[in-house]
């Protein structure tokens, strides 16, 4: 049984997605429930589709001291970095801590590959052409290795790329290192950005939905990828007495199959009792939980008959990805800020997007907004390779 | 001062070009053998057909991953794992890029699923049935210190035995030319927390800086290291092989190295 963890603050945090940049932003069309999907006008060869994509990011190359990382994976982590005053807050942090301090643990399904993909498109001479000759672009970890460098942070960086549960499990890396004293505080969350890979992926796959995702719907067909990113500060209760709390974290494998979630879903209940236990929490503390709910037939068969057995009535629950899409992984952090936003605004998102609840469903399911008291909330991200992590977080009183 | 980072190596693994696993790079290590052919790994922890549609990266991560699970004893349905890499699979990746640019809808769903990067530790844990925690990391060429320290870090803070596997495959195409890896290579531990009969104890530190490797001496192992961001490990496996007290120091991170102390029972 894992210990009870000593709860974090999260001192800072952000988002930027198709619903705009920044948490306001976020608030606004969470409580008008207006979506953020269009249709597809992205992939470089037609795809019929609907996207979450964030406006403006081709317009904005990073600044040319980081033109080495410059890509739009790393632009739309930088805007988002400039949102809620989340750089001020960093800067802050390195003051007080040090730069060796601060770890960078950042989540990403496919970092920069849309720069590899593009180089490929225009090879000179069968090589890659001299504009895109940037080795800190072409691997994985380009984006933990930019936000380091443009914070320059000497701690330790590390990129966790599982798909789709990225960005919920470094909150768990984090709290590791700081319980162990390696660090002080850490930067965590992770960025996604549309690329073909994903969107010809996906459809190859055909987890794809030819209409705006409907997660939890009887009809639903499938998922709309989305871009994001979402940023946190986790440091001890001590540095920040107002905050959130990150209260546990879960994870667990399916070993199961690489690209269908387990069938009763073990692996995603796993990682929900390893959050309840790190937590200290049992299901009916829960207020609300923002689920995974892709829209595709099997996490949300799996996941609705998860929530509909474990928790009562009282615990709400929906999934935003009507709103956003699927963000892939970005999806752990924008749904953790997403799940923070709810708490502070008191009201639990709707499920956008569905308009014939799948029976399986429990009464647990938020179809509309609702008003609501949220002390305790998890957000679930569940991935490829049966990969899954719960988060739980509280409201800052819960401390007293 | 005492170390961060206190773990036992209860098992290790290791595949190498000439070096088919620990108990071979052993034997040119320590005993002056000479390496050998280059054999295709054995990942013998697969059920033979998907064995047979791995891809190298999984084949080559299973492999090592299976040799320390066996050294140490443990059962491997209960052990958390860490796989790290730089660059994942860059076979699938330049594959990926290549439809893409020029027939995006023929893209194969298998590779598609397979290019995530944790497909090594997707296959892992389905052969095995481990349902614990299982990660993929990434820390560019930086990779194995950084999946190093997480596994350790995770190994101490719940106190559990953790499965560490580092892996790289040669990069190939355009991306090849990007990555600098020109040879594949793999390694393993098994981390605890405890003895546990465990003869070598890593005491970890993180220390500022990054010092560069110095050169050991050896052209096999020289130029073994230079060949792949997670042989970066070999300084390290070197001194696991020759099992006497040693100090050194394995970057983690751009301005980060870890300072390791390698104790060795009586």
């Amino acid at each position: 049984m894992p210990h009870l963890m000593t709860p974090l603050a999260i001192s800072a945090y952000t988002a930027t997605s198709a619903l705009g940049l920044g948490l306001q932003a976020h608030a606004e069309a969470l409580a008008a429930s207006r979506g953020g999907l269009t249709p597809n006008d992205f992939s470089t060869a037609p795809l019929d589709c609907w996207i979450g994509r964030v406006a403006g990011v081709e317009d904005e190359p990073l600044p040319p001291e980081w033109a080495e990382w410059d890509c739009r994976n790393n632009r739309l982590a930088w805007i988002a970095l400039r949102q809620d005053g989340f750089a001020e807050a960093v800067r802050a942090a390195r003051e007080r801590y040090g730069s060796a301090r601060i770890a960078v643990l950042l989540g990403t399904s496919t970092a920069s590959i849309g720069a590899t993909e593009e180089g490929y498109r225009r090879l000179d001479h069968g090589n890659m052409p001299a504009d895109l000759h940037r080795p800190a672009l072409h691997t994985p970890h380009s984006l933990a290795s930019f936000v380091a460098a443009a914070f320059e942070l000497d701690g330790p960086c590390l990129t966790v790329a599982t798909a789709c549960s990225s960005s919920a499990k470094v909150f768990a890396n984090a709290e590791r290192m700081i319980r162990l004293g390696l660090i002080d505080a850490a930067i965590v969350g992770g960025t996604d950005s549309l690329c073909d890979s994903v969107l010809f992926g996906f459809n190859s796959l055909e987890l794809v939905a030819p209409e705006p995702c409907r997660p939890f719907d009887a009809g639903r067909n499938g998922i709309s990828i989305g871009e994001a990113a979402g940023f946190a500060i986790l440091e001890r209760l001590e540095a920040e007495k107002d905050a959130p709390l990150l209260i546990g974290y879960g994870e667990a494998s399916d070993a199961h199959h690489m690209s269908t979630p387990h069938p009763e879903g073990l692996g995603a209940e796993l990682a929900l009792r390893d959050a309840l236990a790190r937590a200290g929490i049992e299901p009916r503390d829960v207020d609300y939980i923002n689920l995974h709910g892709t829209a595709s037939q099997k996490n949300d068969e799996v996941e609705a008959a998860l929530v509909a057995r474990t928790f009562p009535p009282t615990t709400r629950a929906s999934s935003t990805k009507g709103f956003t899409g699927h963000t892939l992984g970005a999806a752990g952090v924008l749904e953790a800020a997403i799940t923070l936003l709810a708490m502070r605004e008191r009201q639990v998102p709707a499920n956008l997007g569905t308009t014939t609840p799948d029976p399986l469903c429990g009464p647990q399911m938020a179809w509309r907004p609702e008003p609501a008291e949220i002390r305790i909330a998890l957000s679930n991200s569940f991935g490829f390779g049966g990969n899954n992590a719960c988060l739980a977080f509280a409201r800052a009183e819960r401390r007293a | 001062m005492s170390p961060a980072l206190s773990v036992w190596i209860s098992g290790i693994g290791l595949w190498a070009p000439g070096a088919g696993d620990w108990h071979a790079f052993r034997d040119i290590v320590a005993d002056g053998a000479a390496p050998g052919e280059t054999a295709r790994p054995v990942a013998d922890v697969l059920p033979p057909n998907e064995r047979r549609r791995a891809p190298e990266s999984v084949l080559l991560a299973v492999a090592v991953a299976g040799q320390a699970v066996r050294m140490s004893g443990r059962d491997a349905a209960t052990l958390p794992c860490v796989f790290a890499s730089a660059h994942g699979d860059q076979v699938i990746t330049d594959y990926m890029c290549e439809t893409l640019a020029t027939a995006p809808r023929e893209l194969s769903p298998t590779k598609f699923h397979n290019s995530v990067h944790n497909a090594p530790a997707g296959y892992w844990t389905i052969a095995t049935g481990c349902h614990a925690a299982s990660s993929a990391v990434s820390g560019g060429e930086e990779a194995f210190g950084a999946g190093l320290l997480e596994a350790a870090t995770l190994a101490v803070a719940d106190d559990r035995d953790v499965l560490l596997a580092s892996y790289d495959i040669a990069g190939t195409g355009p991306l090849g030319s990007m990555t600098t890896t020109t040879g594949p290579f793999a390694v393993a531990l098994v981390l605890s927390p405890r003895a546990e009969g465990a003869a070598v104890r890593l005491d970890i530190t993180p220390e500022r800086g990054n010092s560069g490797s110095e050169p050991m001496g050896d052209a096999w192992l020289d130029g073994l290291s230079a060949s792949n961001p997670s042989a970066r490990a070999v300084p390290l496996m070197r001194a696991l092989a020759l099992t006497r007290p040693a100090a050194l120091r394995i970057a983690a991170a751009r301005g980060l190295d870890l300072h390791i102390d390698i104790g060795v029972a009586a």
